[in-house]
């Protein structure tokens, strides 16, 4: 364990509420580089909330985030809300985190390959052939090389998310944040996608991965973090927390997810 | 029916076409620039650029365009302080009166059309672009125009033939288009059917090219709607 | 010279209802506004009806012929129509008049012109109202009707006909906005109606721009009382409907 190495990734006492309902309560988390964390967690117990605090699609109400050594600018408004305080900073650190929908949420008015070069291409400001060549490799790379000429409706639903994954990695990323990748796939589907995100764990990547697959969970992970009405509860390496979890509330999660 | 006489009525009322075209051209190219603006005010979450923008709205949908035209065309004139102005020949002529009310008035349903295209944007795309780093100008340019845009085609393409049609309000103070000209020769000859059917077929023919048009945008726009090409086997890279 | 009165006070005065004051002409002008847009839009409503009913059930040629009647109508202008119908009209009944040995030109009446011509523009779009709303009956609730033995007229008048008034309802309200602007062209007649008492107050007094805002406001106060009513009627016709 080398505890001079930073980390890629550090979050301290997050929290957020939604109106009156406190959904994170004072998050801690680090990531170091080559982690790959499962958040598991019930519904509304604020895990995806947390990944979305991290790229700042939600605004978090108290708390740091700081990337690779760089801290988020945030500052309170004249009404109470907190907000960024530096747009150009926000999208600079946005564009060095990869971020994967639940719903893909790939541009339908652009081709395969125009959607993974888009962000390199306008953000990054990358040339233009540079980023083509490298986005047909990360195409053939999860597999779907032959749709690179295609939209996004003409796919399915894995291989959208496919895509969705290769426009993240094209972009270079720091960290990888994956919002339950595979809960809005069919279930054949699922297979192809962890089998991806399998590929990149084994790259040596850092990822961040809320999920419900607690195969993947137990078997790709380095780390799992669960998380309960917005806290956690649980945080260390799958051999001990499958096997010895630390709360009750874990315990009953596990047993009714593992019967299945 | 005398055909003859429909092929001369033809010929005389084709001549007013270029008048339309122009009419209709320019407040519609100028008029979607302003709707763009109003839309983008309505959107803006800006309080008075919202209000301002409705209010504009509704004044300019809630009264018949013939009314805006005699506004502009006869009532500015009634002020000394107008007709001082270096704004005066332009408004003291029918044409540039009949253009300044097409306008005004498209751009208030315009911005409509394009407000809905606007809201009707997947809120998971506009929210991948930014989770890349996208924002504002860029954000806007990239992703949500494009998708706004082809939602608000076939709307547009209706307003545009109604615009069309409104051009025939010109003819009411005294420009001679295809509407002016059918005015002038059905209450010389009194034959009213036949130099309706003239004029009647000549903003159909229009209407026709510009709807062939519009459609012929919207497949272009819309390869993403439309059937996946041949997968060619994708070459090797290295 | 003594000092001109302010545009406010000249205003009112000349809006007012005093002797001089044209207020209780726009009003009544108005008035006709309303009575010939209600009268267009009942010409539309039946024509609409018909037309709607031969789009969706009639045969080859009763389809076609709806389907160039509201193909035309919507590509001319609706000036064109008024021209046809008063020109048109007005030798047809000369000519009928010399027919039965009478003499001299008989005009179309402005009001029958307005109507006619208004109402049958409108009718094109209220054929695609009534398609339109017919088309998003839920088809279970027809074929439950049939399975208990309705058909025709009776089927028409205790399912089909309520069911398409109430989706027809926002549809209607447009076509009643869009009627209600278009009478403003029936001025060219001479028909009084609200724009034509501004003309002829405009060229009265000379003051054509109060004249013309005062119009301008009361086709706003009508159209806006309009909405009212037709969202109300939306309101009413939805009691009981879940939000889909």
């Amino acid at each position: 364990m080398n505890d001079q190495r930073q980390p890629v990734l550090s979050i301290r006492g997050l929290h957020k509420a939604f109106g009156t309902l406190e959904v994170l309560r004072g998050i801690d988390l680090e990531a170091f580089e080559g982690d790959v964390i499962s958040i598991l967690g019930a519904s509304g117990s604020g895990k995806s909330t947390l990944l979305r605090c991290i790229n700042l699609l939600e605004v978090p109400d108290a708390g740091d985030i700081v990337l690779a050594g760089e801290a988020v600018q945030l500052r309170q408004r004249r009404d109470g809300a907190r907000v960024v305080a530096d747009r150009a900073q926000l999208d600079r650190l946005r564009s060095r985190l990869g971020f994967v929908f639940q719903s893909f949420n790939l541009w339908s008015h652009m081709t395969v390959l125009e959607n993974v070069i888009e962000a390199p291409v306008h953000v990054q400001k990358r040339p233009r052939a540079e980023c083509i060549a490298e986005a047909e490799a990360l195409l053939e790379k999860v597999g779907i090389a032959d749709k690179r000429d295609h939209y996004p409706a003409h796919l399915s639903g894995g291989q959208q998310q496919r895509a969705a994954i290769a426009r993240a990695l094209c972009m270079h990323p720091k960290v990888l944040l994956f919002d339950e990748p595979t809960s809005a796939l069919d279930p054949e589907l699922v297979g192809e996608v962890l089998r991806v995100m399998r590929g990149l764990a084994e790259e040596g990547r850092t990822m961040l991965v809320v999920t419900h697959e607690l195969g993947f969970a137990r078997e790709v992970s380095s780390r799992v973090v669960f998380l309960h009405r917005g806290a956690i509860e649980d945080d260390g390496p799958p051999e001990r927390v499958f096997r010895a979890p630390a709360s009750d509330r874990l315990r009953d999660f596990l047993a009714s997810h593992l019967r299945a | 029916m005398d055909f003859a006489f429909m092929l001369e009525t033809l010929q005389r009322i084709a001549a007013g076409v270029p008048l339309l075209l122009q009419l209709a051209g320019i407040s519609i190219a100028i008029g979607a620039v302003f709707a763009m603006l109003l839309a983008l005010m309505r959107v803006s979450g800006v309080r008075p650029l919202d209000l301002t923008a409705r209010g504009y709205i509704f004044v300019f949908r809630g009264t018949p365009l013939l009314v805006q035209l005699f506004l502009i065309y006869y009532g500015l004139g009634q002020f000394p302080a107008v007709r001082a102005t270096f704004l005066w020949p332009f408004l003291r002529e029918p044409y540039w009166c009949a253009i300044l009310a097409l306008t005004l008035n498209t751009a208030a349903y315009g911005s409509e059309i394009i407000r809905g295209g606007l809201l009707s944007v997947p809120a998971g795309q506009v929210e991948a672009a930014r989770a890349c780093g996208m924002s504002g100008l860029l954000l806007f340019r990239r992703v949500v125009l494009p998708i706004a845009v082809r939602q608000a085609l076939p709307a547009y393409g209706n307003e545009l033939i109604l615009m069309v049609k409104a051009t025939s309000l010109a003819s009411i103070i005294t420009l001679m288009e295809v509407t002016g000209i059918a005015h002038k020769l059905i209450s010389e000859t009194y034959r009213a059917i036949e130099v309706f059917i003239c004029a009647g077929a000549v903003y159909l023919l229009i209407n026709f090219l510009l709807i062939r048009a519009v459609h012929g945008v919207e497949y272009w726009l819309s390869p993403h709607l439309r059937r996946p090409p041949a997968i060619t086997g994708a070459p090797a890279r290295a | 010279m003594p000092p001109r009165p302010s545009l406010l006070v000249e205003f009112l005065d000349t809006m007012g209802f005093g002797p001089r004051g044209w207020g209780l002409a726009m009003l009544a002008a108005a008035g006709m506004t309303v009575a010939v847009s209600t009268a267009a839009f009942l010409v539309g409503m039946l024509i609409g009806a018909v037309g709607a009913w031969a789009k969706i059930g009639g045969g080859l040629i009763a389809r076609a012929g709806a389907d160039v009647y509201t193909t035309l109508l919507r590509g001319i202008p609706d000036l064109l129509v008024i021209y046809l119908f008063y020109f048109g009209g007005s030798t047809l009944l000369t000519t009928i008049n010399h027919e039965f040995g009478g003499d001299g030109f008989i005009s179309m009446p402005a009001f029958l012109v307005g109507a006619l011509a208004v109402g049958i523009v409108s009718g094109a779009y209220q054929t695609e109202v009534f398609r339109g709303a017919y088309g998003a009956i839920a088809r279970g609730e027809i074929e439950a009707a049939r399975a208990v033995g309705m058909s025709g007229l009776l089927l028409l008048r205790r399912i089909v006909a309520p069911q398409v008034m109430r989706h027809a309802i926002p549809g209607l309200g447009n076509c009643w906005q869009l009627v209600l602007k278009e009478s403003a062209l029936i001025s060219v007649t001479g028909l009084v109606e609200l724009l034509r008492q501004a003309q002829v107050g405009a060229g009265s007094t000379r003051l054509p721009f109060y004249f013309y805002i005062t119009a301008a406001l009361l086709y706003l106060a009508l159209t806006t009382v309009s909405n009212r009513l037709f969202q109300g009627a939306e309101t009413y016709a939805r009691r009981g409907v879940q939000r889909a």
